[in-house]
């Protein structure tokens, strides 16, 4: 009971335990029970044999004469095949018999029973006494009976095998019956569970399944720690737009304001301090965006909202979306022909990587070149490839890149937070694929591989 | 152009009206939905820019009220929140585009003109200069109805140079509104885009001519 | 008092049964000997010769010493003087459960012995192997112009009938000296009170006493008896020569039936040889048809088919009341008082 395992499986051992223990002592009881009934029905019969004797002991000329009826003995051959032997005394004096054969103390009592060995055997014997007149005296006689209990152990052997079955049967119904009621007992538990597990990870709604009493504090826990969790969730997103939105506003006034005022100012270094400011900006919103973007893409990663769509379809809507930067620097976007893939993925997470990572190939592509993007699609991945003609990764290994800020020695006089590839990183890790960077090998430029597994 | 901005926060309306004007377009401000439902039933606008919190409620509802009013103005959403959160909404609610704040304004402009190209298509923007006929939208220039098709920058070049005809634009002017500040570009560069222009415009009666120390002109002869 | 029945203990402890001696011992050698088989019996050697030869055929190393004794001298062999024998045959069922009881006899269990029926063996340790009639033999030449009685109380009405005829002409066991024949005795004491009655005809008429059944039938056949009472039946039959002088008769009434029975001593030297002569022994006791190496009514022939006359002899702690000492002493001086009245 240390450790808190499975209630079911603590709840069916308490039962069945309670089941072995009771077949346990139903055998025990029936064994002494039925071993007592043995025992006595031996000794009656033991009895009778030794009173039928008694009743034929008669006196003639002086002497005590005994015959013992046919019956004496045949009474206990018709029960069992157990030796039998007796002896007959009068006082201490042997009569007829067997002389040494052991006799349970008989003093007051008409008859005494005593359990004895007697020639490697263990006998039960019994005694009785009958007080006579002899040439008028006083003469005590005691007939003792005994007999081997062979027949007795074969009959609680076979008692106890019928005690046995009847116990261990016993047994074995009740634990079906205990895992039955267990199982019963615990359905409501195991349909609660399920109906959890199986809701939508933005499900959050309060269970309204009829449950026994005994769980209702349970399912009240649970619909109040949702409640929380969803409020806590939606006030942590909440937080998360209100921040983007504070921070966001003042920064695009800040930068439409330094625009408008960069066209009327002439002399040189105010300009450049305006565009550095206006630089300083955009790589404040752009790390701002990103970082909203990462918690965001954290936030959904724990529980992938997966649907079934045309991967070429999301992905082409996707670069699309970015051809407007592109052609400010005159960079052609060229998309391969899209193969309708389809594939369980979270459409907008995997957007979002796609931009990013196409994002960042504009960004670094000197203008009037060209970034291709192409799926590949092979035995047990689909690859994603974007292409572009710039100066390529210069690391020499570019999976660092794949760290938080961690940006490229291209990238001085570039804007960014170098969180773009980790963020797409980390949504391809969520659908069990990732990223590859190397340099193309032939020409310049690098190449992001992103794959999924099929 | 003429522009609707739906925006609540006065001090970036303001920016923006006064950042677009510079470069010729008008604008009307509404910071409610309420004023911006009013705006859009009385005038014909081209566009319209939609911040999306705006204080009496979501700039969505105004989507679909654009929506349930049959105005097929198109739509750029201006959005403070993350992509991951929005992005779906909104476009299912059938803004054109969205943009982020803060927003660089060539991007807004390629944006804008994207949207407009696709909603209008190409054919119905020409525009005589000269002998030529410009089309903004589809970034040609014919001469005797032979289209040549415009790179972005050329375009944007020639989009500025002839809509202030005989005006002379200082190097350094051009080189603000062809290239991006995070664009380190000597001056020397715009000679390069004034030379493939004038490659374009040959065989035209439109010139453009270089003011030794001052800069470049537009003019039809 | 007391005295007496002190002397009565002492004179039964220091007179019991003469002492063991090996009437006839027959040995039945084999070429390769490679072990001995002991076997102590009250039947006799011609009739079971066949089972051992039978015995030998399948265990040709074993040699057989057949040793021909009375019941009461098995008795004194094994309990008294603790000779040591391999098998043990005896016609007495009552001694032959005393042995068993008393703890002299070892259990065995065999396929074979899984043949005898539950009737027929007593603790896996006594093991009958015949049914016997107890039969009254008669002369046919004495009886000439007689009805041939077939119950009990005809013998009796024709023997007070014709007293001269038959003056000393009725043979029977004497039951002291004879296991077999006391057992016959004893029980047909306990069936009916015609043994009394018939016992007092005897003892009236003259009654000659006997050891053994084949000396009756032998005195029956030649004419100096004309009846022989509670003889074995089997040695009756068995003897072809005289079938036509004699008339064998189980009597109508009750007919008692003994079973003829084995068993191996704890102290036996060959366990192993012992074990398989049992096996022997039972095999063509108790399979179907009767083996004709087996002299014995076969015990699953229809002779022993079960029938109201037929009394057959209980096997069970009910034998041993005859032997008390007292019973005994009783029954002996009730019988002598009647057979021996002259």
């Amino acid at each position: 009971m240390t450790s808190p395992a499975s209630l079911r499986r603590r709840l069916a051992t308490q039962l069945i335990g309670s089941a072995a223990i009771l077949a346990a002592v139903l055998i025990l009881l029936f064994l002494s029970f039925s071993r007592q009934i043995a025992q006595n029905s031996q000794d009656n019969i033991l009895l009778a044999s030794a009173t039928s004797i008694l009743e034929n002991i008669s006196v003639r000329n002086d002497e005590i004469v005994v015959d013992i009826p046919y019956s004496a003995f045949s009474m206990l051959g018709s029960v069992s095949n157990d030796r039998v032997f007796y002896r007959i005394d009068n006082d201490d004096e042997l009569l007829t018999g067997y002389s040494d054969l052991p006799r349970p103390d008989i003093q007051a009592a008409t008859n005494a029973f005593a359990t004895r060995s007697y020639l490697d055997a263990d006998i039960r014997t019994v005694s009785a006494l009958k007080v006579i007149a002899v040439n008028q005296r006083i003469e005590t006689v005691i007939v003792t009976i005994a007999q081997t209990q062979e027949g007795l152990t074969d009959q609680l052997n076979a008692l106890f095998k019928q005690a046995l079955g009847i116990g261990v049967g016993f047994f074995i119904i009740s634990s079906i019956l205990a895992i039955i009621a267990v199982n019963r007992v615990f359905r409501p538990l195991q349909d609660l569970a399920t109906s959890v597990s199986g809701r939508g990870p933005n499900d959050l709604e309060p269970f309204n399944t009829a449950v026994p009493d005994e769980m209702v504090p349970l399912v009240h826990a649970l619909n109040s720690f949702t409640g929380r969790l969803d409020r806590s969730l939606s006030r942590s997103e909440d937080f998360i737009t209100e921040a983007a939105h504070r921070v966001r506003t003042p920064l695009a006034t800040v930068r439409t304001q330094a625009e408008v005022f960069l066209r009327r100012v002439r002399q040189d270094n105010n300009r450049t301090t305006l565009k550095d400011m206006i630089r300083a900006i955009d790589e404040s919103s752009r790390a701002a965006g990103q970082l909203i973007d990462q918690a965001m893409v954290n936030l959904r990663t724990d529980v992938l909202d997966r649907k079934e769509v045309n991967l070429g379809e999301c992905i082409v809507d996707a670069v699309q979306r970015l051809q407007p930067i592109a052609s400010l620097r005159d960079i052609d976007l060229k998309l391969a022909p899209m193969d309708v893939h389809f594939a369980h993925i979270d459409p907008i997470l995997i957007q979002n990587a796609i931009t990013n990572i196409v994002d960042n190939a504009i960004k670094y592509s000197p203008p009037e070149t060209e970034i291709s993007v192409q799926i590949i699609s092979e035995s047990d991945k689909i690859i994603i490839r974007i292409l572009d003609q710039g100066p390529g990764f210069c690391q020499d290994d570019p999976r660092t890149l794949l760290g938080r800020f961690v940006r490229g020695q291209s990238s001085t006089d570039k804007i960014g937070s170098g969180l773009g590839l980790t963020i797409a990183n980390d949504v391809f890790i969520a659908h069990g694929g990732g990223l590859r960077l190397y340099n193309r090998q032939e020409g310049t430029g690098a190449c992001v591989e992103a794959f999924l597994p099929r | 152009m003429r522009f609707l901005l739906v925006e609540d926060n006065e001090k970036l309306a303001q920016a923006i009206q006064d950042r677009m004007e510079l470069d010729g377009h008008v604008i009307d401000h509404a910071a409610t939905l309420n004023s911006a439902e009013e705006f859009i039933l009385s005038a014909q606008y081209d566009l319209v820019l939609l911040d999306i919190m705006l204080p009496d409620g979501d700039g969505r509802s105004f989507l679909s009220f654009l929506r349930k009013s049959q105005k097929d103005t198109p739509v750029i959403a201006v959005t403070a929140r993350s992509q991951v959160s929005d992005r779906v909404g909104i476009l299912d609610l059938g803004a054109d585009d969205y943009i982020s704040k803060p927003f660089d304004f060539s991007e807004l402009e390629a944006r804008c003109r994207a949207v407009l190209r696709r909603r209008n298509g190409a054919a119905s923007n020409t525009q005589k200069i000269g002998t030529i006929e410009f089309n903004r939208l589809a970034g040609t220039v014919s001469l005797n109805g032979v289209d040549t098709a415009l790179r972005n920058k050329e375009l944007r070049l020639f989009e500025i140079l002839a809509d202030h005809p005989n005006i002379i634009f200082s190097k350094s002017k051009l080189v603000d509104r062809l290239f991006s500040y995070d664009e380190d570009v000597s001056e020397n560069a715009i000679e390069v885009y004034i030379g493939r222009l004038r490659k374009h415009l040959s065989g035209s009666n439109v010139v453009i001519t270089t003011i030794r120390g001052m800069g470049y002109r537009l003019s039809v002869e | 008092m007391c005295r007496s029945i002190l002397a009565a203990i002492i004179l039964a402890l220091a007179s019991p049964l003469p002492a063991f001696q090996i009437q006839e011992e027959t040995v039945f050698e084999v070429d390769k000997k490679a072990g001995a088989l002991r076997i102590i019996s009250t039947a006799d050697i011609d009739l079971f010769a066949p089972i051992i030869k039978s015995f030998q055929v399948q265990n040709p190393m074993i040699e057989v010493h057949y040793i021909g004794v009375t019941s009461t001298e098995i008795m004194t062999a094994i309990t008294q003087e603790n000779e040591a024998f391999d098998v043990v045959i005896s016609s007495a069922m009552d001694l032959q459960i005393k042995l068993a009881n008393d703890g002299y006899a070892a259990p065995h269990f065999s396929a074979a012995s899984d043949r005898v029926p539950g009737w027929g063996k007593w603790r896996d340790s006594v093991f009958a192997f015949t049914q016997e009639h107890a039969a009254i033999v008669l002369s046919l030449d004495a009886f000439q112009g007689l009805d041939l009685p077939k119950t009990r109380q005809a013998l009796i009405t024709i023997l007070r009938e014709n007293p001269d005829r038959f003056r000393n002409r009725v043979g029977t066991y004497d039951i002291r000296e004879s296991g077999l024949g006391y057992l016959f005795a004893t029980q047909d004491a306990r069936t009916s009170e015609v043994f009394w009655r018939l016992s007092e005809v005897f003892g009236q008429v003259g009654t000659q006493l006997y050891c053994c059944s084949s000396e009756m039938i032998d005195d029956v056949s030649a004419g100096d008896i004309a009846v022989a009472y509670n003889v074995l039946g089997s040695y009756a039959t068995a003897r072809a020569d005289i079938a036509d002088k004699i008339h064998i008769i189980q009597p109508e009434d009750f007919t008692t039936l003994m079973m003829r029975s084995a068993l191996l001593p704890v102290n036996a030297p060959n366990t192993e040889g012992a074990g398989l002569f049992m096996d022997h022994l039972l095999t063509l006791a108790w399979s179907a048809p009767r083996s004709a190496d087996f002299p014995f009514p076969n015990g699953t022939t229809d002779e022993t088919a079960n029938s109201a006359k037929l009394r057959p002899i209980r096997m069970g702690p009910g034998l041993l009341v005859f032997l008390d000492r007292f019973k005994r002493d009783q029954f002996l001086n009730a019988w002598e008082a009647t057979i021996l009245q002259n």
